[in-house]
């Protein structure tokens, strides 16, 4: 497996608190990673720097081999945004939002042409939403909402694809219909990041998963991540006795 | 007299129909640009830079240099000077605002009062639009017309960056670039709208439509239809309402569409105060009738 995703010895810091901590990390194509973290462990700061949102003051990001600005032009990164981080009563369907995943990949002023429309059916039958394409987003439920902005990076063609938190606020079906969504989109060849601090699912998502907290703990097999001891570390219930508030 | 005769008397006034052409060339491009400015939450910007242009305006005026350019120069010192304050200093973003705008609106006021004048520059501040001469018009028609092409043809663009703007940047587009471009689009919008209402009024123009659209509608595509054919026929209205009640124009049009957001907040069939009660009822009873194959995928 070749890594999509290379990052070299970042370190983020806002202020005085340092947000990342000289993190390398080799996200492999074609699977589903896990990223596991409290809340404060970094995980946004990480995809922040991903999609190149913020700077790092020292590292470098690999995209498929290229610098982050040119993999965003050439329409390799999808994102799916954090619930909290939509306006969800803002006045677009489920098809403009959609839509929005074609405009790299459009003219100057974002005509839509046939192949446009094609690509944004093609998503939704995907993650079968088709029935509700005309819906305003706010009248969607929480699966079907992660649902939306997944179908959008479908759209756009994403090789990687980015997902903040994609379970939160997603009951136990949506979450099984969400896991097997993202494992074909892996091994269709995509790769796939999901920052999550839910850990239930991970088992039948990833193919692999990080702890985060500041550092990369661990990387590697799902069911090691999750043993006691790991996680304890991850989320700052320290079994050494060491003061775990990084 | 008829009622026709309401309508075509004023209009055999050169100074009406000019009154008339300009606030309508006006209201649309304030009602387009409000739409983006609602949904951003950018109205207490909209009121900022339409108050801090006036310094630039009173300048451009003392140099005998066309009112967009110093507009434009001060609109875009400010939103600087917003960021830097902001930025650099524990003072929080609508204070920065706060204390940005209103001493540039207050120099513009000092400007005003030493700057030795034929025409009233308290025009600028209160509007003049019964006033209005040709070359102000043409002036009006050409920024508005710049202004209006730009959001026409940036409309897809500036909708993601309201909606999404980490989107934006990951498919490419600069956010950054997005957001300077509504912000000097807005500082040419002020001065549009300050012929009509005046530097006090222009942020009732920059936010009543968009809002009262956006109760209309969840289509943001058919907001942008909506609000400038509201924000038209309110301002039409409100001219001729001055026109026979011998009132301020600028006050009336602002009424106007102030009580257009009234009747929609109330009456509005989708997210007014008695429809939503009545959608409710509604909803209460209708909820079976959901065709079969949707209700069978239907998630709680």
């Amino acid at each position: 497996m070749t890594a999509a995703i290379e990052v070299d010895g970042v370190t983020v810091r806002y202020g005085e608190a340092l947000a990342l901590d000289d993190v390398s990390l080799e996200v492999p194509t074609g699977a589903v990673t896990g990223l596991i973290g409290m809340n404060g462990s970094g995980k946004s700061t990480l995809f922040k720097a991903i999609t190149g949102m913020i700077r790092p003051e020292s590292g470098r990001i690999l995209l498929d081999g290229a610098s982050p600005a040119r993999a965003r032009r050439r329409g390799a990164v999808g994102y799916v945004p954090q619930s909290e981080a939509v306006d969800w009563s803002f006045p677009v369907c489920v098809r403009d939002v959609v839509m929005m995943g074609r405009f790299g990949r459009q003219g100057p002023t974002r005509r839509v042409r046939a192949c446009d429309r094609l690509a944004v059916d093609d998503a939704l039958e995907q993650v079968e939403l088709t029935a509700y394409a005309e819906r305003q987003i706010g009248q969607l439920s929480g699966g079907q909402k992660k649902r939306a902005f997944v179908a959008r990076a479908i759209a756009q063609d994403a090789r990687i694809m980015l997902l903040d938190e994609p379970f939160a606020g997603v009951d136990k079906r949506s979450e099984a219909t969400i896991v097997e969504l993202l494992r074909a989109l892996a091994d269709d060849g995509r790769t796939v990041l999901v920052s999550t601090h839910d850990l239930h699912a991970l088992p039948q998502l990833a193919d692999q998963a990080v702890l985060l907290l500041q550092k990369v703990l661990f990387h590697g097999k799902v069911d090691e991540a999750l043993a006691p001891e790991r996680l304890a570390l991850a989320f700052g219930l320290d079994v050494l006795g060491r003061d775990g508030v990084a | 007299m008829t009622p026709l005769d309401w309508i075509i008397e004023p209009l055999s006034y050169d100074f009406m129909t000019r009154a008339l052409v300009t606030t309508v060339i006006a209201a649309v491009v304030c009602a387009l640009l409000s739409c983006w400015l609602v949904l951003i939450g950018w109205s207490l910007m909209g009121d900022a830079v339409s108050h801090a242009v006036l310094p630039g305006v009173v300048i451009a005026y003392i140099l005998g240099v066309p009112f967009a350019l110093g507009a434009l120069v001060f609109g875009v010192a400010a939103v600087g000077l917003i960021g830097l304050v902001r930025g650099t200093s524990r003072v929080k973003e609508d204070a920065a605002i706060g204390i940005v705008f209103t001493t540039l609106f207050a120099l513009g006021l000092v400007l005003i009062s030493v700057t030795p004048s034929h025409t009233d520059l308290n025009h600028i501040i209160f509007g003049n639009i019964l006033g209005v001469s040709r070359a102000d018009l043409v002036q009006v028609a050409v920024l508005a017309s710049a202004a209006f092409t730009v959001l026409v043809l940036t409309r897809r663009d500036l909708t993601l960056y309201a909606f999404d703007p980490t989107h934006a940047h990951a498919i490419g587009l600069s956010p950054r670039v997005l957001g300077a471009l509504l912000l000097g689009v807005l500082a040419l919008t002020a001065v549009v709208a300050l012929q009509v209402v005046g530097v006090v009024l222009v942020v009732a123009m920059l936010i009543i439509p968009g809002a009262t659209a956006y109760l209309l509608t969840d289509r943001f595509g058919r907001m942008l239809v909506i609000a400038p054919v509201l924000s038209s026929l309110c301002s039409v209205l409100g001219i001729y309402i001055s026109y026979w009640a011998d009132a301020s124009p600028g006050g009336l049009v602002v009424v106007t569409q102030g009580c257009a957001f009234a009747l929609v907040y109330l009456l509005g069939p989708k997210h007014g105060l008695l429809g939503q009660g009545s959608r409710a009822r509604r909803h209460r009873r209708g909820a079976v009738r959901l065709p079969a194959d949707q209700a069978g995928s239907v998630e709680t």
